[in-house]
């Protein structure tokens, strides 16, 4: 397990903790779906020995309007499990993984949990923060001030088409760093990242010292070392996906993110 | 059988009545609308919103918009004294006949509304799901009518239950994809739409079929159907020289009642009932959720899964009730009902026997609410949107009774 990181005993500022990782190096997030595979805690302590800064730890929701067809897949298989957000909860808090949780969600899971017995549970499971991307700054409020108060940041997105004045309101609330959204479609991993993300990324750093990373779209290391070039650092989340659909091992998989990992050292070294 | 005609020129001047006006800035109808999409869509959502406040405030839009109703839409539509079916039942039943606009239904309304503005937008492109078809077939004749390219998104299961809506489509010159997804139904349609707009949102505009989804699509929707609700008030005044007592549609998404209501709802002494499908009873169940870009109620599981809804109709078979209708629920101005597929069934052969109408499955949901509650409207003047033709519904029908 990746020791870098002590989350538990420090107060949790993702913002903070990104930063200071960011240092000289880029940061990688891969993506998991909770309950993608049976093992999927291990995929989970795989992906952080090879390398991540942080996991992002999608709860399947019904209707995941957001989402691509890898993930949308991986949510049905998931769902098939029986995964529930409080059984995720549950699960993620036994296992007290060493880096930082972010829970990558639809909101009305959130919504239904009820905004106070999330953000605990949240907290409690070593989660740092959510992600919610159909929860759009102007209904967000409520929910940001029920995660701060909680030690938790809510992570805002910004597109392509964001306007400037719009882009300045959303890196000034979002919490932890700003995700970048890559291309214009939903999540799926795809053959190049478009000069949009290097334009937005340029946008977003213009504008904040806050971290940014470029989502959607990183598939190898490639992709990744191209994307992070104005930015911060990656997700990585439907490639991961796709390989554990496919039938990878954890160990399989998990080599991506070792792959993107040792792709990003390479190119960009202090 | 007797037919009015009211005057076309009242439509634009009819103010946004009270019980359904706009709603607030941030989209909400009491606690339900809003916007909860992606931030890729709020821009696109943003630009159909100034687009259409611009375009509703110009009357040169509505020139445009009524015209085409009028001269391509076939309105208005009659509104239909059904003497047999009244005498049978004890009561004054009046049909407004929105399955005799073109394509069959009232969705031709707001499909001419959305085009023209997106063809105002400076869009070449309308993208647009649907569930029975109905909505696709409109959307698809708009599209040929105004030149532009279309594609619809169909739920797998319903392009099967639906095949000539399918092929009605193609023949339109619109290409039809299957929703592979979930129950490959009508929320699955929704959500594969709008992934497509996510990624086509520069000259694609997004013609959604109900009042749903994020604002200002609720609002909107209504308003493009607000003629339904309108002409139905002049022609039962016209009719029986005052307001109905009842006031009926069937309730997926809402739209077609949407637009009856808004005629009467500041009329308090008409009821407003909507009668949803017993499996897809939203309302009833009466828990809010946020799906779809909008707050509003959805059926769900215990943890805020969304459930999928079943009905004998395609058009139904959708697991939410709009956000106006949702407030209009929780306020108590209008009532929602579930009927059953068997009392469905009943109604679609009863109203095609007494008066020579075959109903869409869809409309028959509110005669069977009628039927059923006859006793208890003795005497009453109740006024049925007949929302869609039912000729696309024989077959199935056919194969359930001979079965």
């Amino acid at each position: 397990m990746n020791t870098a990181a002590t989350p538990t005993t420090v107060a949790r500022s993702l913002e903070a903790y990104l930063t200071e990782r960011s240092s000289g190096r880029r940061l990688l997030m891969p993506y998991v779906t909770a309950g993608v595979c049976p093992d999927w805690l291990e995929l989970v302590d795989a992906v952080i020995d090879a390398g991540a800064d942080a996991v992002e730890i999608g709860i399947p929701f019904s209707d995941p309007a957001m989402d691509g067809p890898t993930i949308q897949e991986a949510t049905v298989v998931a769902l098939e499990t029986g995964m529930t957000p409080a059984h995720c909860l549950h699960r993620l808090k036994e296992s007290q993984f060493g880096v930082p949780l972010i829970a990558m969600t639809h909101y009305n899971l959130v919504y239904r949990y009820g905004h106070e017995r999330f953000a605990r549970d949240l907290f409690e499971a070593g989660g740092w923060a959510t992600i919610l991307p159909d929860l759009p700054l102007e209904h967000a409020s409520e929910w940001i001030d029920t995660a701060a108060a909680a030690n938790l940041e809510n992570v805002l997105l910004a597109a392509p088409v964001t306007s400037d004045e719009r882009l300045r309101t959303v890196v000034d609330a979002t919490g932890g760093f700003v995700y970048v959204v890559s291309t214009m479609g939903t999540t799926g991993a795809r053959a190049g990242v478009d000069d949009a993300a290097s334009v937005l990324a340029s946008r977003v750093k213009a504008l904040t010292n806050k971290p940014a990373v470029v989502g959607f779209g990183i598939s190898n290391a490639e992709t990744a070392v191209a994307a992070a070039a104005k930015s911060d650092g990656v997700i990585v989340a439907s490639a991961l996906m796709r390989r554990i659909l496919d039938g990878s091992s954890i160990e399989e998989a998990a080599q991506l993110v070792a792959d993107i990992r040792a792709g990003l050292d390479a190119a960009y070294t202090p | 059988m007797t037919l009015t005609t009211p005057n076309p020129s009242s439509m634009p001047a009819a103010a946004s009545p009270e019980q359904m006006g706009e709603p607030d800035a941030q989209g909400f109808f009491g606690e339900f609308g809003g916007r909860y999409v992606g931030e890729p869509l709020i821009g696109a959502c943003m630009e159909v919103e100034d687009a259409f406040v611009d375009a509703w405030a110009d009357p040169e839009f509505h020139a445009e918009f009524l015209h085409t109703l009028n001269t391509y839409g076939g309105r208005p539509s009659p509104t239909t004294e059904c003497g047999n079916l009244s005498e049978q039942l004890g009561l004054r039943l009046l049909l407004k006949r929105e399955d005799l606009n073109h394509t069959g239904s009232h969705k031709i309304n707001n499909v001419l509304g959305q085009a023209l503005l997106a063809k105002r937008m400076g869009k070449t492109r309308l993208i647009a799901e649907t569930g029975a078809g109905q909505h696709g077939v409109a959307t698809a004749t708009a599209a040929a009518l105004l030149g532009m390219s279309c594609t619809v998104y169909m739920g797998e299961v319903d392009m099967q239950r639906q095949a000539l809506n399918v092929f009605r489509m193609r023949l339109l010159g619109t290409e039809v994809v299957p929703a592979m997804s979930g129950s490959r139904t009508l929320k699955d349609a929704v959500n594969e739409a709008m992934r497509a707009w996510v990624s086509e949102v520069g000259d694609t505009h997004y013609c959604l079929g109900s009042v749903m989804g994020p604002h200002p699509y609720p609002w909107m929707v209504r308003t493009f159907h607000e003629i339904i609700g309108i002409e139905a008030r002049e022609q039962v005044m016209e009719l029986t020289g005052g307001l109905p007592d009842v006031a009926v549609a069937c309730v997926g998404g809402g739209s077609n009642a949407a637009g009856l209501f808004a005629g009467f709802a500041d009329d308090p002494g008409v009821r407003l009932i909507g009668a949803e499908p017993a499996g897809g009873a939203a309302a009833g169940r009466g828990v809010p959720a946020i799906v779809h870009g909008m707050k509003a109620y959805f059926m769900q599981d215990e943890v805020g899964q969304i459930l999928e809804a079943e009905s004998i109709s395609a058009g139904l078979d959708y697991p939410g009730l709009g956000p106006e209708h949702s407030h209009l629920a929780k306020t108590k101005r209008a009532e929602y009902y579930p009927v059953t597929d068997d009392e469905v069934l009943d109604a679609f052969q009863l109203l095609s026997r007494s008066e020579g109408i075959i109903p869409a499955l869809e409309s028959a949901h509110a005669i069977a609410w009628v039927t059923k509650n006859a006793a208890d409207m003795q005497g009453q003047t109740v006024l049925v949107n007949l929302s869609g033709r039912g000729d696309k519904d024989v077959e199935q029908v056919q194969e359930i009774l001979e079965r």
